[in-house]
């Protein structure tokens, strides 16, 4: 038991470290020019969107259509905190991040308690109203720039910090996923009357995953409002809410490693596609049904990679974990 | 004083009296038939009791503790488990994560602890595996444990979800129609793992069924409902021959001649 954790530790650091360095020793060097630091740093961001929308969609099994919001929040919060507060030390950027994380959990509580009584098509359109009503309310707020744009957020998201932070939060998905918590999520998935027979707090999970999944896009906010260092509201409309949306189920609903997959594809497609980004959402739908008609559950399903996994045979009624 | 006393229970949906001052109890130990005909009530009760909807009127106690009031996952943990008519299982875990599932309430670990991995995690999850593995056991599912539970031919899923209501360690064992759709093989097999669990555990069961070998060669106790009231309760030996009960399962005129 304690070799084979010890072992799939090892091994999952060593596949890190070897990516990192993959990744950031050529960035560190300026072999990777800003153009594609730039790809890389949206890719990050994109992951942690997809990831965390993948809580609520994917683990949890509820449609919801408003998580560009919760981006938007984390990303003005955070820029409000380093503009006013101001990054006077190294630790200050990631409290603007748990900042904005905190805020948009906020968020979260306050749309999840009642939303989540509903279910389905009207849960996805609550979530779509509560989207635009945030959009429209940072339109209207002088004190954040309203429609005229948020200035002067200081550009400090690098490619390392950046990595580092999807790193930490997909680990942490991931542990959580695996544990009491993540299996009742799942099941409140599979079968709400089942799930509560079975002595789990539905509504408590609902809103915690719900809760955690805005947090984790109000920190991929934070991270892009000190990337882009300009704000807009309608950067966060409902069109990047589907955008997210479709990353998730293209990926497999209910896999960390689809949704991520579904990210690195999804933002690099148009990059490559240049000439052709008039019609990414043509592309977008055709995708979509593609995947529909040849592989309804996403890419990958509700797989994840493992590479503990791949590194060892499995002996016959032998047990994960 | 008795396991479980539900007394006066009643219900109305809209104008349709679903029960009516239903009174039945069941001691630890005990395995109680619930019987009647189609839309006799017999589900609704195990609704009332889990708290799926709260009753109009009447009381619900386990070990003299009313449990009017609680909601459904509470009930749970206080010591009350079911399986459900139609299998309600969750068809895309394991086998072994559907048991562990309902253990969740006897693990005490909070989201850091199991995001981080303490030692605490470990340790309570590792009781949870066992305590599910050996249930498993009992019933030779053992090296299914790693199977998505959709994979299980019906029979197995039927006793996964009896393996489900049993990890938190019950008081009370609902069973809605645990024989349906087996095959005489199949329900002589439950039979015995249903007097097993109880003489293991010492669990109350109560059940819904249809088949009358199993419920007359098993049942302690037997109450009958029809149209959402009691028409009867007692032994196999009683009900058997109760003219009441003959008469709500095969109609009144004709129970004249064919009362067997």
């Amino acid at each position: 038991m304690d070799k084979k954790i010890s072992r799939a530790w090892i091994i999952n650091l060593i596949a890190l470290s070897a990516l990192s360095c993959a990744l950031l020793i050529p960035v560190q060097m300026g072999i990777i020019k800003n153009y594609y630091t730039g790809i890389i740093i949206t890719i990050l961001i994109n992951i942690l969107m997809a990831t965390s929308l993948n809580l609520v969609t994917g683990l949890l099994g509820h449609l919801a259509l408003g998580h560009s919001a919760f981006m938007g929040v984390g990303a003005y919060a955070a820029a409000l905190y380093s503009i006013h507060i101001g990054l006077t030390n190294p630790l200050s950027f990631p409290l603007a991040l748990l900042f904005g994380g905190l805020c948009a959990a906020a968020a979260g509580i306050l749309i999840g308690v009642p939303a989540l009584r509903l279910r389905g098509d009207y849960l996805a359109i609550i979530t779509l109203g509560f989207g635009e009503i945030v959009r429209i309310i940072m339109n209207n707020l002088p004190f954040i720039g309203g429609a005229r744009s948020l200035r002067g957020i200081p550009r400090v998201t690098t490619v390392p910090f950046a990595y580092f932070t999807v790193v930490l939060v997909v680990a942490l998905m991931f542990t959580i996923g695996r544990s009491r918590h993540g299996r009742a999520i799942i099941s409140i998935r599979e079968d709400e009357v089942a799930s509560v027979s079975s002595g789990i707090p539905i509504t408590f999970y609902k809103i915690f995953t719900f809760t955690l999944a805005a947090f984790f896009a109000g920190i991929a906010g934070g991270l892009y409002a000190h990337y882009v260092g300009v704000l807009n509201p309608n950067r966060f409309n409902f069109d990047r809410s589907i955008e997210y949306l479709v990353m998730v189920v293209l990926g497999g609903m209910g896999s960390i490693t689809g949704a991520t997959v579904a990210a690195i594809v999804l933002t690099l497609l148009p990059e490559v596609l240049r000439g052709l980004s008039n019609y990414r959402m043509l592309i977008y739908s055709l995708a979509l049904v593609l995947m529909m008609l040849f592989r309804p559950a996403g890419l990958l399903g509700t797989a994840e990679l493992s590479l503990t996994n791949l590194f060892r045979k499995r002996r016959k009624g032998e047990l994960v974990e | 004083m008795s396991l479980l006393e539900v007394n006066d229970l009643s219900i109305q949906f809209g104008g349709l009296h679903a029960l009516e001052h239903v009174t039945f109890a069941v001691d630890s130990g005990e395995i109680v038939g619930l019987i009647g005909p189609n839309g006799a009530g017999k589900t609704t009760v195990f609704n009332l009791i889990t708290s799926i909807y709260p009753p109009l009127s009447g009381e619900i106690k386990l070990d003299g503790v009313s449990l009017i009031g609680r909601k459904t996952h509470q009930i749970f943990q206080s010591g009350v488990s079911r399986t459900f008519q139609n299998i309600r299982l969750f068809k895309h875990m394991s086998v072994l994560d559907n048991a562990r599932v309902a253990y969740h309430h006897r693990m005490k670990y909070g989201v850091l602890a199991g995001a981080m991995r303490m030692p605490r995690y470990w340790r309570e999850e590792r009781e949870a595996t066992d305590r599910a593995l050996e249930l498993l056991d009992l019933f030779n599912m053992k090296p299914l444990a790693e199977e998505l539970a959709s994979n299980l031919p019906y029979g197995r899923q039927r006793e996964l979800e009896i393996v489900r209501a049993l990890i938190g360690k019950p008081k009370l064992l609902l069973l809605d129609e645990p024989a349906a759709g087996m095959n005489p093989t199949e329900t002589h097999s439950l039979m015995d793992t249903i007097c097993r669990i109880r003489n293991l555990f010492g669990v109350g069961v109560l059940l819904i069924e249809h088949d009358m070998s199993l419920v007359m060669g098993i049942c302690e106790r037997i109450v009958v409902l029809d149209y959402g009231q009691v028409i009867a309760a007692g032994a196999p030996r009683e009900i058997r021959s109760d003219q009441r009960v003959i008469g709500a399962y095969l109609g009144v005129a004709r129970a004249a001649g064919k009362a067997t």
